[in-house]
């Protein structure tokens, strides 16, 4: 225990790599992930713990597809559209998962613009972003009303198990409300963005906080996020 | 000699971590009402969770009562007492236990105890508090809802919980508790993450996570579970809010109500239960984790003996919060699921058994040869101890499929959470409030209504859930209005049951002795300066006490040590500070 004994955590920490390097970082002082802003550590564990949520509603939804007593309608045939006479399974579906996957597109992009400080590609990046999101509740709102002109509820449907109609606007609705919020908050960060606001260090109206540009890709991680639960219900809900 | 090094202290500059932007509040509302600094906050939650828990107390006199003196008070009914009894329940474990700890306490202790300025994200701090409020009052809406609170049973089981024949089932109540867990949630949702990043990324210079103390790493570990654990019930409250107000069958098999079948068919009401426990069972822990760090700390504080076995506290720790994951189907051997599974979860649960044991050893090795002052949080802390480990013995009988089954639904059962889950926490609860009241107020508690609290309590308890253990391997089973004439209880278990309830009676009445020397030592305690534990964690450093907002002052403190140099050979004091440097620790320290 002299003061040779001392080392410098910051020298131990540049000179590892690998696993040693993560346990380095658990044994520094101040932040166990190093730069990693604050904002950005909440919204992986928000994520961590909305996973849980969307796992329970998933893992909830296949032990009721498998104690039902009744059979389980077809997804394909339920969710197939009839354009100009062909009828073809799954194709809104289809859509909407292309158009959700191009918004990651146009979210990663806009974080790119953002850490390069461009205020009018982002912010309009950003807006497409939106649009896309958008464009995905949309859809989503025609398929639930023609399920539920075709007589599907969350008590019953036409064609099999009760918990086939429960399920699906329990899960697809979750969903839609984390999109619908996304699509908010993209609005919310893209005027930020415009006006300039991370430019100028603008304070927040509610926190008070000085914005930066980090936002931005903050609020890609939350998207990207919502992206990535859609494909788990679409192989889980309708290809399964 | 101390085994943590006291080293390493980095010198060079540190890299980027950000220093709090505190929000500095313009008015008396902003300061005191909705205030963005987590002491304020702290104290509210507090306040509002010990309101709760008085409610919660009055309603297990009642259903003592009931219990005690079967129809002498003709206003608990059936209803009324399962009403009562679902309500303790809930409360005590969700909105009084879960809320004080981590609400409470993991508000005012966290950025104390790492040296930040405050959580780092204090305007969502607020909104956590005000969520948590707006669940309170909905859950207490209940009350004067028509039908009145939901009778399920604190866990709600399905279909039961919905139905007409349970209170509140076809009601308001149901619907009321649900809605109310899941906004309760979303408002733990906004503190926890707080807890947890503020732990993680805004500790002062020098505090490693090993040199935390175990409070903040109890607090920490039950933060993290309870963002993984909550998902479990919100998905459930989903759920069977379906069922109740739409119609759906998640949870509803074909049912005959009444006589008449309900046009419901296909669900599982096993799969409520898995989500429930799934939930259930950490949430035990989310309660337990945060008493077993704040009692390590009162022990070795008031033993002034380092810690025993600090590395191993802080592994058992994360040992029993990953273990508590994968248990939780114990809580279901009798419902039918496929006896292999009571097999698997019978085996992890036993398991548990030896980080906890660790625990328990370390906490009895740090009081060994120690220079123990049986001041009044001491003592709430010993018999935490002691109430754990009888509590926690229990559980190894219950743990097991074979002796479970037949004491299944008994009062045994009651017994054995009480005693580890109830007694055991409030325990500490009192022992951490005694402890850091002087910080919050800057007066001590009154000693000897402390002692007078405390013994009271302790015996009371003792001689409440004691003889419960009785009850239970008599056959006396548990959530029964009345036992009537069963020809397997004997008069004794009456009489037995009776002084079971004047004895509760007089511990809940000693609880406002408690209440009144908060009040009371507000104004009149005896001025406790700012350190009057002679503690070596950071918050008994502040440069003002209590501490203003923003905790420190102008320098951030920086951290030296261990939180556990007490008694150190050669050192001036008894207790080397977190925040005193080598150099003037160590003067006069014949070593090399």
């Amino acid at each position: 225990m002299t003061e040779q004994a001392f080392s410098n955590i910051d020298a131990k920490h540049s000179e590892s790599s690998g696993l040693r390097s993560i346990a380095a970082d658990f044994s520094s002082d101040r932040s166990a992930f190093r730069n990693v802003s604050w904002g950005k550590a909440m919204m992986w564990i928000f994520l961590l713990s909305d996973t849980f949520v969307f796992s329970s509603f998933l893992i909830a939804y296949m032990t009721a597809r498998m104690s039902t007593t009744v059979p389980w309608p077809n997804p394909s045939e339920v969710f197939a559209l009839t354009i100009g006479g062909v009828t073809l399974p799954l194709i809104l579906i289809a859509i909407m998962t292309f158009v959700l996957i191009s918004s990651s597109g146009t979210m990663a992009m806009a974080v790119n613009f953002a850490y390069r400080r461009d205020r009018r590609k982002t912010a309009a990046l950003m807006l497409l972003t939106a649009l896309l999101g958008a464009a995905f509740v949309g859809m989503q709102a025609f398929e639930w009303s023609k399920l539920i002109h075709e007589g599907v509820r969350p008590w019953s449907n036409p064609w099999g198990a009760a918990q086939f109609g429960s399920s699906f606007f329990m899960i697809t609705g979750f969903h839609g409300t984390h999109v619908t919020f996304g699509v908010i908050f993209l609005l919310i960060i893209a005027r930020k963005v415009w006006r300039g606001d991370f430019d100028q260090e603008r304070r927040g109206f509610f926190t008070s906080r000085k914005g930066r540009y980090e936002a931005v890709e903050i609020m890609g991680l939350y998207w990207h996020f919502v992206d990535l639960v859609w494909v788990f219900i679409f192989a889980f809900f309708y290809l399964w | 000699m101390v085994d943590v090094p006291l080293g390493p202290i980095g010198t060079a500059p540190s890299p980027a971590t950000e220093d709090v932007e505190l929000y500095h509040p313009h008015s008396w509302v902003t300061k005191y009402v909705f205030s963005q600094d987590a002491k304020i906050i702290a104290i509210q939650y507090s306040f509002v969770a010990l309101t709760v828990g008085l409610i919660a107390l009055v309603l297990s006199w009642l259903m003592r009562l009931q219990l005690g003196f079967p129809g002498v008070f003709t206003f608990i009914d059936a209803n009324a007492y399962y009403q009562f009894i679902t309500m303790h329940g809930m409360m005590m474990v969700v909105y009084v236990l879960t809320a004080l700890f981590l609400g409470g306490f993991g508000n005012y202790l966290i950025p104390l105890m790492v040296g930040a300025r405050d959580m780092v994200f204090p305007y969502l701090n607020m909104l956590s508090f005000w969520v948590y409020l707006l669940a309170v009052l909905i859950l207490v809406a209940s009350f004067f809802a028509p039908g009145g609170p939901t009778g399920a049973g604190w866990t709600l089981y399905p279909p039961q919980a919905i139905m007409s024949g349970t209170p509140g089932g076809q009601d308001w109540g149901i619907v009321l508790m649900l809605v109310s867990l899941m906004v309760f949630i979303i408002g733990f949702t906004m503190g926890g993450l707080n807890y947890v990043v503020t732990v993680l990324q805004a500790r002062a210079r020098g505090m490693t996570l090993m040199r935390m103390p175990l409070t903040v790493w109890g607090i920490f570990t039950a933060s993290f579970m309870a963002l993984l654990a909550f998902p479990a019930l919100f998905v459930g409250a989903v759920m069977m809010l379906f069922d109740r107000a739409l119609g759906t069958s998640f949870f509803m098999p074909a049912i005959v109500e009444m006589g008449q079948t309900l046009d419901r068919s296909g669900g599982s009401p096993l799969l409520f239960q898995h989500l429930f426990w799934f939930f259930g069972h950490p949430e035990v822990y989310i309660v337990a984790l945060p008493a077993f760090g704040i009692v390590s700390d009162l022990i070795s504080t008031h033993a002034r003996r380092n810690i025993f076995g600090y590395r191993m506290m802080v592994w058992a720790l994360l040992a029993i919060g990953a273990l508590s994951f994968v248990v939780w189907a114990h809580h279901m051997y009798v419902s039918g699921m496929n006896p292999y599974f009571g097999f698997f979860f019978a085996t992890t649960t036993l398991i548990i058994a030896i980080p906890t044991a660790i625990k328990v050893y370390n906490w009895i090795l740090t009081l060994w040869r120690g220079d123990i002052h049986l001041n009044v949080p001491m003592l709430f802390a010993l018999a935490f101890i002691v109430t754990f480990l009888n509590g926690g013995l229990t559980g190894l009988f219950l743990g097991n499929v074979v002796v479970d089954v037949p004491l299944s639904d008994t009062m045994f059962v009651v017994a054995h959470f009480h005693m580890v889950m109830g007694v055991a926490p409030i325990l500490v609860i009192f022992g951490a409030i005694y402890h850091w009241y002087p910080k919050v107020t800057g007066r001590m508690l009154n000693d000897t209504l402390g002692k007078l609290h405390f013994w009271v309590t302790f015996l009371g308890a003792y001689a409440i859930f004691f003889p419960m253990h009785y009850l239970g391997l008599m056959g006396v089973p548990r959530r029964y209005h009345e036992i009537g004439e069963m020809a397997f209880v004997p008069p004794s278990a009456h009489t037995l049951n009776a002084f079971i309830t004047i004895v509760a009676l007089i511990v809940g009445a000693v609880q406002l002795v408690f209440v009144f020397n908060l009040f009371w030592s507000l104004r009149h305690g005896r001025p406790s300066g700012g350190n009057p534990w002679r503690a070596t964690t950071l918050e008994w450093q502040t440069p003002e006490t209590p501490p203003p907002h923003g905790n420190w002052g102008k320098e951030l403190p920086v951290v030296y040590r261990w939180a556990y140099d007490y008694s150190v050979p050669g050192a001036a004091e008894d207790f080397l500070p977190q925040n005193q440097p080598n150099a003037q620790a160590t003067a006069g320290l014949a070593h090399g």
